[in-house]
């Protein structure tokens, strides 16, 4: 049987959700055995790969950088799957937009000016630190979602059920008590 | 009273003259999904989540306000009305800010477990981010306006079982909100008599004790069912 390629990233999110991956334990065996993790904060590769069949997102869309590399994850993948609540509702890392427009300036002012104890400076190195968006989103009001997986983070077993129904090529159908955001 | 026979999703049954279809459904074992209608308050159908069809009308009704007829033909779970509910829902979490993982209410809130219910994986609207306040003004009590759903019970309660008359809905459309008096301070509020009625009965994490962090904020409605029951029987004179 042919390898499936499977990518992990990992956007404004705590990596909470990579955690509960982590957490499918003996599965993460079979996985191996079946599919390349090609992408993924855990694997070392710089650059996002073409022709990969499934890619979890995990965290909301916070910074220039994480809006390019979705664009491309997008037009390279097959399958998104909206990873955590964080991906699915933008959640905490969005707590800043309902400060209006200039939120973003606003918390780096709080973060690194207000409350720096030595040397206040906000962060600005062209090509190295990215410009925070003006608005945090979540990843389907970017691109375009199959599937999604509410939770904060989402439950081992739900990602275990889902990732077997995506890699037998069949329609993901969860089963179990509903998921819920949070 | 007369008794009224009508078909609740096929199933025949029969009801007292004056019940809500609401009230019939529940006899007959049929749920259907509500937010605002809490027992031993009146109900206002404010929250459309209860709209069920009746034959022989275009028209989606409200199931807790709407009295039972004669030969009614009731209709409670097909698409439409679950495409209506999964809308209802979708727009309550965009118009204000609700951010589960972080609430008081996370594990025991309504809106949170309907929405799983319902299968909300996601909203398809943009969220709004309102600029909504807290308002922690009140030495017992917390009011967090982006978790309001505008139900209307913490006002119903306030009124019809402590008899307060604090809480009040100002405003219309996506500035309505609910205050206490004339939107004052909830802290300076001289016709709140801090009973916590309304905390009891928010279904979301809107309202809630002062000190509960994340998730902490779990309610006990029998508290109020006690109080409406002991109200109605006449187990005390008040
Ligand atoms: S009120 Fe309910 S739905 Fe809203 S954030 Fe709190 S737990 Fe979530
Ligand atoms: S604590 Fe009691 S009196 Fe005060 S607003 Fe709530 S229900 Fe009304
Ligand atoms: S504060 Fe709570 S009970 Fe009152 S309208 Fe809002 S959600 Fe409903
Ligand atoms: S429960 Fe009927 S409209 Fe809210």
């Amino acid at each position: 049987m042919e390898r499936l390629k499977i990518a992990t990233v990992w956007f404004g999110g705590c990596s909470g959700c990579h955690m509960s991956f982590l957490d499918l334990d003996e599965f993460l065996l079979d996985l191996a055995a079946r599919v390349d993790v090609v992408y993924s904060p855990v694997v070392d590769c710089k650059d996002y790969p073409e022709g990969v069949a499934v890619c979890l997102i995990e965290g909301a869309i916070c910074n220039e950088d994480h809006l390019a590399l979705l664009h491309r994850i997008r037009a390279r993948t097959r399958v998104l799957i909206a990873f955590g609540d964080c991906a699915v509702t933008a959640n905490v890392p969005a707590l800043r937009n309902h400060l209006g427009s200039g939120n973003a300036a606003a918390v780096l002012q709080c973060a690194y000016l207000d409350h720096a104890q030595d040397r206040p400076r906000l962060p600005a190195e062209a090509g190295i630190v990215p410009v925070l968006l003006d608005r945090v989103r979540p990843v389907h009001e970017v691109v375009y979602v199959e599937h999604f997986l509410p939770g904060c983070p989402p439950p081992a077993d739900r990602i275990k059920a889902l990732l077997t129904q995506l890699l037998h090529g069949l329609t993901p159908h969860l089963e179990g008590p509903p998921l819920t955001f949070g | 009273m007369a008794a009224k026979t009508l078909t609740i999703d096929g199933k025949q049954l029969s009801a007292e003259e004056g019940a809500t279809v609401l009230q019939a459904a529940a006899e007959a074992g049929v749920k259907i999904p509500t937010l605002c209608h809490l027992e031993g308050l009146h109900d206002i159908g404010a929250c459309r989540l209860c709209l069920v069809e009746v034959a022989g009308g275009p028209k989606l009704l409200p199931a807790c306000t709407t009295l039972i007829t004669e030969g009614m033909e009731v209709t409670t779970a097909s698409e439409r009305l679950k495409n209506y509910r999964r809308l209802t829902l979708e727009l309550l979490f965009a118009e204000r800010n609700h951010v589960c993982a972080v609430c008081v209410a996370n594990g025991h809130c309504e809106l949170q477990t309907l929405a799983g219910q319902q299968g909300l994986d996601h909203v398809r609207y943009d969220y709004c981010f309102p600029p909504w306040e807290v308002d922690a003004t009140h030495r017992l009590f917390g009011m967090d306006h982006d978790r309001c759903i505008l139900c209307q019970r913490c006002v119903r309660v306030c009124w019809d079982i402590e008899g307060a008359g604090t809480k009040h809905v100002s405003g219309r459309g996506g500035k309505a909100k609910i205050i206490s008096d004339l939107d004052d301070d909830w802290g300076d509020s001289e016709t709140c008599t801090a009973c916590g009625k309304c905390v009891q009965a928010c279904p979301t994490g809107a309202l809630y004790h002062r000190g509960s962090t994340v998730g902490e904020m779990v309610r006990d409605r029998s508290k109020l069912e006690f109080l409406v029951n002991a109200r109605e029987k006449k187990l005390w004179s008040v």
